[in-house]
């Protein structure tokens, strides 16, 4: 017993079933095939402006600063946490400000398994490619245990809930001292070395000199264009759907087959995973940090990136994390020539540190109520525009 | 107009018996019992807050009924969650939509096909051969629907964004993308005007006559339900006052007194 039985003519609408799986010539727009049309590179434009993107990053570190190419690197690793929170809580519409624990939960697991120990500090000092994914896994079974817990609640219970995972995280980073140096303290991060090759020395590439900074960005570039095709992979399929009818409406959803503690663990999981791994790059680009740099701010940031970036949206996520990331440099390189804003928190009117939360702040509360799609919302408003011009309205 | 009752009763796919259901002190069903069988229709009818809905709320695992069972191909359902009773094959259409209104039509009717794909988060998140194909597949039936349910122009459209008589066709095609065994209907034309509602009676009749699921559906169209309906069960106050085949029902002095007396 098929529905398929049922039908009466066919289709020939926009999808017309066939063989070939490339567009006709001509009409770009036109899919011949579903798979052609679930493609998540689906029309000719989203290709060419990729490509572009891809071009212009990977050229990016060969003209800017070492210090701006670690900076960009940053946004790499905030747009990888930033999409691990957007699928817990863009799509699956469970509020989490208990990102930060799960950074530093991978950070310090990926120093225990990839940094050096002596008396004072466990450390395996194994390679990357054991360091990097245990700094997802266990992140994602500490999700895997608290998730149970927060499938129970929602709204307001749930962002209290996550919070106290900070509080409690960031009191256990502070004495579990052989693990993290304590406070004040710290300890190295794990050691980028991936496969044997050391990712802190110098390399030559076809006769340009690679600085250690640029080539941990084009690792975690790597890294974050694997991590945001797993994330568009899922959203475009079973889970994400599932994640986004408990979103919607969970009574629905548990009507169509959709277990809600199942779906909701799922989230929790895979998005520890997310900010296990970002937490385990972010040290290695900062280098030594206190205990407490877990803190509540950091999952303010996420927040930030998710919400002014785009709600549900991959895309908008990275968006949301250079728009994080570069704000403050932004900022601080204004402080020289702005005269009220001084980049030491003493003197002056307003601190950079300042003008940055209040900044966040704002457009947060902008965003929500204007665009809640945030910058990505913007961009597809552009975007309409341009494609229903000289009829845009 | 009544399918064989005798093979119909022969085999009864639902049989429910003294369900009893109490919101604190009020009880909204009381010790109600009534059966479907395989290929049936069962229309439920009854005054404002008899206790319609609270009965498929209790089939589908919304509501935990105090008392009584719920037979359903040999497994008690009573107390089972929602989305285990779903994966069994039973699927519901509201009395007010519960579409996912930010997501796509198509995406709407994939959902309903979450219980017929087979494949793993990991899977999913390398969308290879296995996910892909499944997708593709599921993909084709959700067609199939679109195409009876001749909403091929709305298939990308947000299902927000719809008039209410597409809603409820959404939402049809979205319990039929189940492919279910037993499909709960809570007022399937209320609101529509009359050449919706036909349109919904001829998808309802189809699916009867081409798939052979059994329905229960909740309706206050009198017209409708002597039509279509095999057996009609009458409540009022959360009580069972008849049941029977329509004409029969129709002819009942409690129904009469308490129902259509009234109501007509
Ligand atoms: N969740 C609930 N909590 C408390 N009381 C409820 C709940 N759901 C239903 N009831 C009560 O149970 C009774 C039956 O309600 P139900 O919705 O089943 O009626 P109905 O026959 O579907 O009515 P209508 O024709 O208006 O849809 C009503 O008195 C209602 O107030
Ligand atoms: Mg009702």
């Amino acid at each position: 017993m098929t529905a398929g039985t049922v039908t009466r003519g066919r289709s020939t609408g926009t999808v017309i079933r066939g063989r070939s799986t490339g567009a006709v010539r001509g009409r770009p727009l036109l899919r011949t095939s579903y798979a052609a049309e679930q493609a998540i590179w689906n029309t000719p434009a989203k290709r060419a402006w990729t490509l572009a993107l891809v071009v212009a990053v990977l050229a990016l570190p060969f003209f800017l600063s070492r210090d701006l190419t670690s900076l960009m690197t940053t946004v790499f690793i905030m747009a990888i946490a930033g999409i691990g929170l957007n699928l817990v809580t863009g799509y699956a519409g469970q509020v989490s400000l208990g990102h930060a624990f799960f950074m530093g939960l991978g950070a310090y697991t990926a120093a225990v398994f990839g940094g050096a120990g002596d008396d004072e500090l466990v450390g395996l000092g194994l390679d990357m490619a054991v360091w990097l994914p245990m700094a997802g896994v266990v992140p994602a079974l500490v999700g895997l245990v608290v998730a149970p817990l927060a499938a129970r609640v929602r709204g307001l219970y749930l962002a209290i809930l996550t919070l106290g995972l900070v509080f409690i995280g960031e009191h256990v980073f502070k004495e579990a001292r052989s693990i993290t140096g304590g406070v004040g303290v710290g300890r190295a991060p794990a050691e980028p070395v991936l496969f044997g090759l050391d990712l802190r020395a110098r390399y030559h590439v076809f006769g340009y000199i690679l600085s250690r900074e640029a080539v941990f960005y084009f690792v975690c570039f790597a890294i974050f264009v694997v991590m945001a095709m797993a994330a568009r992979n899922l959203v475009r399929s079973k889970p994400g759907r599932a994640f986004a009818a408990v979103r919607d409406r969970d009574v629905a959803a548990a009507l169509m087959g959709v277990s809600l503690r199942r779906t909701k663990t799922l989230a929790f999981t895979i998005s520890s995973f997310y900010a296990g791994v970002a937490g385990a790059l972010l040290v290695v680009v900062i280098g030594r940090v206190t205990p407490t740099s877990w803190d509540l701010f950091l999952s303010i940031d996420l927040l930030a990136v998710i919400l002014i970036g785009g709600i549900a949206t991959i895309s908008g996520s990275i968006l949301g994390a250079a728009f994080v990331v570069l704000t403050p440099r932004l900022v601080s390189e204004l402080a020289d020539v702005v005269p009220f804003i001084s980049t030491s928190p003493s003197s002056g009117f307003l601190s950079v540190f300042q003008l940055q939360t209040m900044l966040f702040g704002a457009l947060i509360v902008l965003f929500l109520v204007l665009e809640p799609r945030g910058l990505y919302g913007l961009w597809v408003r552009v975007r309409n525009y341009w494609k229903a011009w000289p009829f845009s309205y | 107009m009544t399918a064989a009752p005798d093979a119909a009763l022969a085999e009864p796919l639902l049989d429910v018996a003294g369900l009893t259901l109490r919101f604190g002190g009020t009880t909204a069903i009381r010790d109600v019992g009534f059966g479907a069988g395989e290929g049936s229709l069962l229309a439920i009818i009854g005054p404002n807050g008899a206790g319609k809905t609270s009965i498929l709320n209790c089939l589908s695992g919304v509501y935990r009924p105090q008392e009584g069972t719920i037979r359903y191909r040999g497994e008690d359902l009573r107390g089972m969650r929602p989305d285990v009773i779903a994966r069994l094959g039973v699927a519901r259409m509201f009395q007010n939509i519960e579409l996912f209104e930010n997501l796509t039509v198509l995406d709407n009717l994939m959902l309903g096909r979450h219980r017929h794909l087979r494949y793993g988060t990991l899977a999913a998140l390398l969308y290879g051969g296995k996910a892909r194909r499944a997708e593709t597949e599921n993909r084709r039936v959700v067609e199939d629907i679109i195409d009876f349910l001749e909403i091929q122009a709305i298939r990308g459209s947000l299902v927000g964004m719809l008039p209410y008589g597409l809603k409820k066709r959404v939402e049809l095609g979205r319990a039929l993308a189940m492919e279910p065994t037993l499909l709960l209907l809570d007022e399937p034309v209320a609101g529509m005007n009359v050449e919706e509602t036909e349109d919904m009676a001829r998808f309802i009749l189809d699916i009867r006559g081409e798939l052979g699921v059994t329905m229960i559906m909740i309706e206050h169209e009198m017209g409708l339900v002597m039509d279509i309906a095999d057996q009609v069960l009458v409540l009022d106050f959360g009580r069972r006052i008849a049941l029977g085949p329509p004409a029969q029902v129709q002819r009942d002095p409690a129904v009469v007194k308490a129902y259509l007396g009234e109501a007509s």
